[in-house]
Order: C-alpha cells, then structure tokens, then sequence
C-alpha cells in the first residue's frame, strides 16, 4: 500500500468516527471532553456552532454518530452521546454572548426562506450575521417547522424549543408567520436575490382501505394529528386506539394517544419487530408505556357499524426473503384478526408536495414530483432557487436538515457575491501534540470500563396524565461526566513519524487492541490478512508508514484503537505522538465573512 | 498520566486449543524504560506460550536480579513465579524441577546475572542438563546501575559516556555449547519472526534450552559505538538459518526445497524446520555449531537462530533416576514400600 496521507484531513476525520457519521460533523469527542470539564457552555457552543439546535438534538437526534461510536466496538454499548449533548444544553450558563451580537451591517442583499424548521433556521443564523436582510415564510404562528409540530412535548418541551429558535429570529430575521405561501413565482416577484425551500416533507400518507372514507371522523393522518395536538386544536381521542406504522412518528402517535386519554393503545405494523423504521430506544418507551407493538399484521379494512368506526381487520403475515435478500411478506393463512378501535392513527410515512411552486419557473421537477437538486450545493435548476431539509430529497431527520442548511448558506452566500458555488470553503483543521511530559498527556487518557449509563426518566404516573411534563430527566453532573469520561477521544490522534522509529516493538507489543504491526508491505487485501490481529472492519482504514530502516511498514488498523496513547508513552523516540484533531466544518458566517466585507 | 492497560482487547483476538486468547498470558504492565528490547522478548514469551497451549498453571517461570528478572512480572500473571536471589535462579530451578517434574520451567536471566554474579550457577546448571529453558536478555550493560559495562560487552564497543570497554567479553552461546548445553540458540529482540520459534522449539526441547537474546538497552546502551544498539545489531545480524516450530501432529506445510532445508525431529515427535542460511553448519554437530559461531565472531557477525540442538539428550532426571512423579504426588505407600521390599533390598546388597 501507498503510505497513508495523514496532511488530507478526512483521513483523521474518519477516526472520528462519531463527527464523521454526523451529517453536520459536529466535533462530538471536543464537547464531551468540555461536559466533563464542566464546561457546559464552551460545549453548548461547539455543538451550537456545528447543528444549531442542542437543546432540542440533545433530546430528538436520529443519533447516527452512536451506530458509529468506537466503543461500541470494543464495548457493548456505545457512548451516550446525543443524552451528554443536552447535559450541556440543560446546564449552559450565558451562551448569548457568545453568539454573534447584532445589529448586523446590511449588505444589501434580501434573502427569503420558505418554511421556518431546521434547515431555513439554519441557513438563517449562517447569514444573518454576514448582513443578509432574511424573510422567513411559515403557515404556523411559530418558527421551528416540524420540531415544533411532530415532536411531542413529553419528549421535546416547548421552552427548550423556543429558546433555541428565538436565539436565531432575535439575530434580526424578519419573520412572516401565519402566511403560508401559496406562490414561488410571487416570492420572486419580490425581489429577493435568492430564495430558499426549506418547507419539508409535509403530506402525511393516507391507506386507501376499505371503509376508510366512512370513518373518517376517527382516522387521521399521523403527522396531522401530532400537529393539531401540538397546537393545541386536538385535546382528547377515544379509549381504544390503533397506530398504524412502524417508525418514530407511529411511536410519538402512540405515545401522544396514552396521554389524550388513550387506554388502550396498540401499535400495529406490518413488518417483523426488529425491522420496524424506529429507534430502538423509541420502542423501548413505547413499551414502557405498555403499549403494545403487534408486527407482521398488514391492514386490511376498517370495520364501520352505524356510522360508528369499531375497530380494524387484519391479516397476518410472517416476512420471507429472496435470495438478494429482498423481503416479501407472505399471509401466513388462518383467520384474519380484528382489533377493536375508537381511533386509528395512520403514521405510515409522509411525502413531499410542492403544489405551489409553479413548474415554468425553470425548476426542473422528476417523475416523482421532486425538484432536482445539487446535491453538494443545493441550487435547484434555477440558479435563484435552493433546496435543503426534508424538501431536497424526502424525509430525513433534524441532524440533516441543519447540514443542508449550513451547506445551502454558503451557496447562496457564493451566488448572492457572483462567485462560484463548486469552489466550497475547506474545512477548518487543527492538530496539535497532546505531550505534557512522561505519561502526562494533555487529555485524559485512561480508558474507563464502565458500561454506558441509562437515563433516568420521570414516574408514568405523572408524565402519562401531563402532556407536557418531559418524560427524560437527563443525567445529572456526576452521572453526566460518568458517561463522558466513557468516549475513548478518537480524535486525539496517534501520529507516526517513519524517520524517528527505531522498530523496538514496543508500540506493537504494549497496544492492548492490538491495531499496531510491523510487517512487509503489500496491496490493502494481503495486507489486511498479515496483521498481528486481521483487519476485517473494511469500513476502517489502515494507517501505513513510509518504508522504515527494514524496509517494514508500520500498519496500524484504525478500527479498534482505544487512543490510550499507550503506544506513545512506551515509544523511546517519541516516533508516535498524541496530536488533537480539531476539524470543523467551514460555515457562512465564519468562512466567507472576510470576503463580505 | 496514565498508566494503566485498558481492558478492552481487540474482539476478534482468536483463541488457542484451550480457548484462551493471547492476553490470558500477559502480565502487569512493564515498568522498564520505554523501548526495552526486555519487553520485546517478554512479548515473545507470551506468543510463544500462547501459541503452544500451555496452561498457565503448568508451568513456573524463575528469575534472578535485574532488570531481565523484572519481566516475569510482565508475562503469565497465571502461571508461578520466583524471584530469586541475584544469579542463584538456576539452583532454585534445579531444586523445584527435582521436586515436581512435570512442571515447564522457565528461566528469565540477564547478562549481569548470568555472566557475572551467577557465572558459578550458569555453568553448572548446564552441564547437569535440567530440563527448563534457559533466556538470557543480554543488554551488555548493568541497565539497573545506570548502565556500567557487563561481562558481555564486546571488547572496542564504547557505551553512553564514551569510555571504551578493554576486556573481552564473555560469549554466553559458545561457552553453553563448550560446557555441553543440548540446545543452543542466539536470537535478537526486534526480531519475533525469529525468537518466537525459538522460544517454542526451546520449551519443547526435553533438556537444557539455552537462549542469548541480544536486547537493546534503549537508555544506556543504544549509542553509536555500542555493539548492542538496535543499529548496530540489525546491521551485522547474520542467522544460521529460519526456523519453523511444527508441533507434533501437525502437517509441515512449508517445503524450502531440497539442499537448504533440515528437518530436526525432536523427542515428542514435533518438528525443526530449518531453512538453512549458513553454509558449512550442521545443527546436530557440536563441532560445526562452534565453527560457525567462531567464524561469525571474526567477521564481526552477530549470528543468530539455531546454533545447536542434540534432540536425544537426556536430562538431570534421567541420569540421576528420580522418581518418575512429582515428590508431592507420592503416596505413603510409595514412600513406605513396607518390610518386604526391605528385605529384598538388603538381600542385593549381601
């Protein structure tokens, strides 16, 4: 193999494992290092900086980054990292002063942003500051989109929403709530010199079953329904319930129903259990809630007496797959099953509709009504008009709205100066050596052995009957710098430099996952195969040295590297140092504000 | 400030007949100075242990003073241990192999302990043959008393504070082949392709396995000049030849081709393969073993690998004929035969 290139950043960047999965890449092992620094403040801002939303990604993230985590390669779970984000957010001290201070000189240019959730928010508080005068278009009386509409309130309390939203709107946006807008073409009219779409993916899908039109007083759309609760336009829904789907909004339906008088509630999905769309977690606090989960039943009909709507008929199905592994679900024979129901919630995915953008506008829509996109700067086919969130490609989750938002910003930033939007802004990096002195490292180095911390919730009995009252109570400091002394710092890097090794094994010998081997080269398969322990994690690369004095290479399998920093400690010439790997994302506001100016 | 060895281990570590993995074999984390050859060696032991599915219990690993003797303490936390009094491992080996036969016995040495202080043990636990491996990590230099040359440093080889050592220096393989070791090996600590065999072919040898490990003492004794740095080792390190250890029962799948390869079956049926690199030598000749080690020697060659093997010989055991068990395993019955065997006794003597 070729000798790896650590001076391009993504190859540390992929170390870290957990900011690399990150659609926003936010610099997780630097905040949680600050949780337990008790620097809850400096960790809200680095998280504040990368998505925006803390508080509320703190307690709704997708988490993409703990699937990721290293420890749990090495451990059996791995680090709570989106539960130590809020322990930053829920114990912040004063974070306004650390956000850029208006009133902003304007530079002349009108932006407008249409729908008011992550990623408009986003790409508002990215531009804001560099003196863009922004409008924000939304049909409901408040920003945040479907964080604030889909997000129940047990599970995201309106307080810590607002607060995060009201941080970006008091950086001086101009804010047009209650106005749904209904035109694209009269957006343009305006005058805006550039418009964004950040109005995601708001039709909830219907079933067309039989009897579905003659109960329609108790069948709603999921994300409807979760909307008119939180608007507070629903209060109540019958005793009996049924929730058709099988991902997080089926499992916020369900949730939601317990708490509106709900008794009893039952989920119903056509697919085996374990491969429902959920997180796991969510089912989890379904079924804390005794709310049943019954999988392998497709719908069939609803049942209607007198008007009346009485229940659902079922048929069950067991999953069966081909060889390509393609899933087919198969009735199993027998009775079909009736479930009683005074309401059923249909939460069974939701799609975008773009009924008022006018198609001679130049946006170039496809077959399936969806306009085409950049995917790297997220201008629409015409050049005026951008695309991010839930609108660009379908249904995704906050983490990525926010990451479309930052990317979109420094487009329309790029389009509004005339410059090119191929030429993006490089990332910002940073590494520096962490050697304070002999077994002294600027990081805590020690690799706990505790298993991952569960976070405590409030009783049932209060947060079934209270809506609002948040059913998570966080982890407290101790529990929370516990949990935080767990991450293994990936990004504190281990550096090898080929001219300083003397080839003593000690690195390789003291490694305690065995990731280090000195041996000949060859191509990456044979190589791979040749390690003190084979490196079968494809997804992980191998670091490799220059030729050394043997004509050996240093190979390292990044895969399950503890970053103990033992191999450095026992190194005699220092031929491995441990360097912090700072990379942060270039944005709007930070990157292109010296040409602004 | 660390220093402590996390618990995680890699998980797809594979595992040995016994089903442990190689970190059941290691032991507390070294305290020697970072780049130790000793540390090196030790982590050949515990391949080499692992690799041989011995278990822990069985076998007893001895050392003297020093920091070579330190290292037991960082490899088979679960086998024994004794640390005994400086250069006198070899009587404490001798009196433990008397009484329990069945144990592996496995002797950590330095330089210091071996060639100085415990000359007088050395050689005569060589010439009785007991049956324990025998490693000396061989630095040249007192390491634990800021690094004085030893007895084995080469005569012209200058260490950290310039002063040339005037006196020849002890040759610790030569001598242990002269006094009639059975198995004889040289071997360098950066290299485990090497060692590793070695250490499992000499813990498989029924007799006296004898093990000199060149070993760079990183903080006093990795200087120019030096004769042990790891420079000047890799730079004049010649081998005898390459070394497979084939267990007994296991088929030899390596075939270097007829006139270089020389096969050593040894008394359990396990298998040296040797790929012959030096030319003139003969493993199973003393008299070749000692030329080639000589003519190394004048051309100012570390030789390396097998030097000499007798796979026939038989050890302390067999010619003073002990019991055939251990001394604890032995019953009153065993120890009291009772007066008829008495009387047969005293009849052969009339």
């Amino acid at each position: 193999m070729e000798p790896t290139n650590i001076k391009n950043p993504e190859f540390f960047h992929k170390v870290v494992d957990c900011q690399h999965a990150c659609p926003a890449h936010t610099p997780v092992p630097e905040y949680i290092r600050l949780i337990a620094e008790e620097k809850y403040t400096e960790a809200y801002m680095v998280n504040w900086d990368s998505n925006v939303f803390p508080g509320v990604l703190g307690r709704t993230c997708d988490r993409p980054c703990e699937p990721a985590c290293r420890r749990g390669r090495v451990d059996e779970e791995p680090v709570a990292i989106c539960r130590l984000k809020r322990v930053a957010a829920d114990n912040k001290g004063d974070v306004k002063a650390h956000m850029p201070q208006g009133p902003f000189k304007p530079n002349g240019k009108k932006v407008a942003l249409i729908g008011a959730g992550p990623s408009s928010l986003t790409v508002a508080r990215d531009l804001a500051p560099l003196g863009y005068e922004i409008h924000l278009y939304d049909e409901q009386k408040l920003g945040g989109g479907f964080m604030r509409s889909q997000i129940p309130s047990f599970r995201l309390p309106e307080a810590v929403l607002n607060e995060e939203v009201n941080y970006i709107l008091d950086l001086g946006i101009h804010t047009h709530f209650n106005q749904y807008v209904s035109s694209l073409k009269e957006t343009l009219d305006k005058g805006y010199d550039a418009v964004f779409v950040g109005s995601g993916a708001p039709k909830g899908r219907d079933l067309d079953l039989p009897g579905r039109k003659e109960a329609d007083l108790n069948v709603h759309i999921g994300i409807n329904w979760l909307a008119n609760v939180a608007f507070e336009h629903t209060t109540k829904i019958g005793k009996k319930v049924i929730v058709l789907g099988g991902g997080n909004t089926a499992m916020d339906c369900c949730r939601t129903a317990r708490r509106l008088g709900g008794e009893e509630v039952k989920v119903v999905v056509r697919s085996p259990f374990e491969e429902m769309k959920a997180s796991p977690w969510e089912k989890e606090d379904a079924a804390h809630e005794d709310i049943p989960i019954i999988d392998n039943h497709v719908p069939k009909s609803f049942v209607v007496e007198n008007q009346v709507l009485k229940g659902m008929i079922f048929e069950k199905v067991k999953a069966e797959y081909d060889k390509d592994g393609k899933r087919k679900l198969v009735p199993v024979g027998g009775a079909d099953v009736f479930i009683e129901a005074d309401d059923v919630l249909i939460a069974v995915g939701q799609e975008n509709s773009f009924p008022w953008i006018e198609r001679d506008l130049g946006i170039e829509f496809d077959k399936w009504n969806m306009p085409t996109v950049d995917t790297v700067t997220f201008v629409s086919t015409n050049p005026k008009v951008f695309f991010g969130g839930d609108a660009a490609w379908g249904p995704k989750n906050v983490i990525t709205a926010v990451a479309h938002g930052h990317q979109a910003a420094i487009s329309l930033d790029l389009f509004c100066r005339g410059e090119s939007l191929n030429v993006r802004p490089s990332p910002f990096v940073n590494l520096v050596s962490q050697k304070m002195g002999i077994h002294e490292w600027a990081y805590d180095s020690a690799v706990v052995n505790d298993d991952r911390y569960v976070v405590p919730q409030a009783d049932k009995k209060v947060t079934l009957v209270n809506r609002k009252k948040e059913v998570e109570l966080g982890f407290d400091h101790i529990t929370g710098f516990k949990e935080a002394e767990r991450c293994l710092n990936c990004d504190i890097q281990t550096v090898f430099s080929t001219d300083k090794c003397i080839e003593c094994d000690a690195c390789m010998d003291i490694c305690p996952t065995s990731c280090i081997s000195f041996t000949e080269n060859a191509d990456e398969t044979d190589l791979r195969s040749m390690l003190k322990v084979p490196a079968a994690n494809l997804t992980q690369d191998l670091y490799v040295s220059d030729p050394l004095k043997t004509k050996r290479v240093m190979v390292k399998d990044e895969n399950v590297c503890l970053h103990c920093g033992l191999c450095a400690e026992r190194c005699p010439t220092s031929a491995w140092d441990m360097q912090k790997f700072f990379y942060n994302v270039t944005k709007a506001h930070t990157g292109c504000a010296s040409h602004a100016k | 400030m660390t220093y402590i060895k996390p618990k995680f281990r890699h998980p797809e570590l594979p595992k040995n007949k016994l089903g442990y993995s190689v970190d059941h074999y290691e032991g507390a984390l070294s305290t020697l100075c970072a780049g130790c050859g000793h540390d090196s060696i030790s982590a050949g032991i515990i391949q080499a242990a692992y690799e041989l599915n011995i278990e822990p219990h069985r076998l007893a690993k001895l050392s003297g003073i020093g920091c070579s003797s330190k290292t037991p303490a960082y490899f088979l936390s679960n086998s024994h241990g004794f640390n005994s009094v400086h250069g006198r491992m070899p009587s404490v080996a001798t009196g433990a192999a008397m009484a329990n036969r069945d144990l592996t016995y496995f002797g950590v040495s330095g330089d210091g302990d071996t060639a100085s202080i415990g000359m007088g043990q050395f050689v005569h636990v060589v010439r009785r043959n007991l049956n324990m491996t025998y490693i000396v990590m061989n630095n040249g230099c007192y390491g634990l008393t800021k690094g004085q040359d030893s007895a084995t440093a080469d005569q012209g080889s200058k260490n950290k504070s310039g002063n040339v050592n005037l006196f020849e220096s002890i040759d610790l393989a030569s001598l242990a082949i002269e006094l009639g070791a059975t198995f004889v090996a040289q071997s360098f600590s950066g290299d485990k392709s090497q060692l590793v065999p070695l250490i499992k072919a000499a813990m498989n040898h029924p007799g006296f396995a004898f093990i000199n490990v060149i070993s760079p003492c990183v903080t006093f004794n990795n200087n120019l000049g030096s004769t042990k740095s790891y420079d000047y080792v890799r730079d004049h390190v010649e081998a005898t030849a390459t070394i497979d250890f084939v267990p007994q029962m296991q088929e030899i799948s390596v075939d270097y081709g007829k006139g270089t390869q020389k096969n050593v079956t040894m008394h359990d049926g396990s298998v040296l393969q040797l790929h012959k690199l030096a030319e003139e030598w003969d493993p199973l000749d003393r008299q070749s073993a000692m030329n080639a080690v000589i003519n190394a020697k004048a051309k100012n060659e570390i030789l390396t690998g097998l030097l000499y093997v007798n796979p026939d010989a038989h050890d302390l055991h067999h010619m003073i004929k002990t019991s055939d068990h251990p001394l604890n395993s032995l019953t009153k019955a065993d120890l009291c035969p009772g007066s008829a065997i008495l009387v047969d006794i005293n009849a052969e003597l009339r």
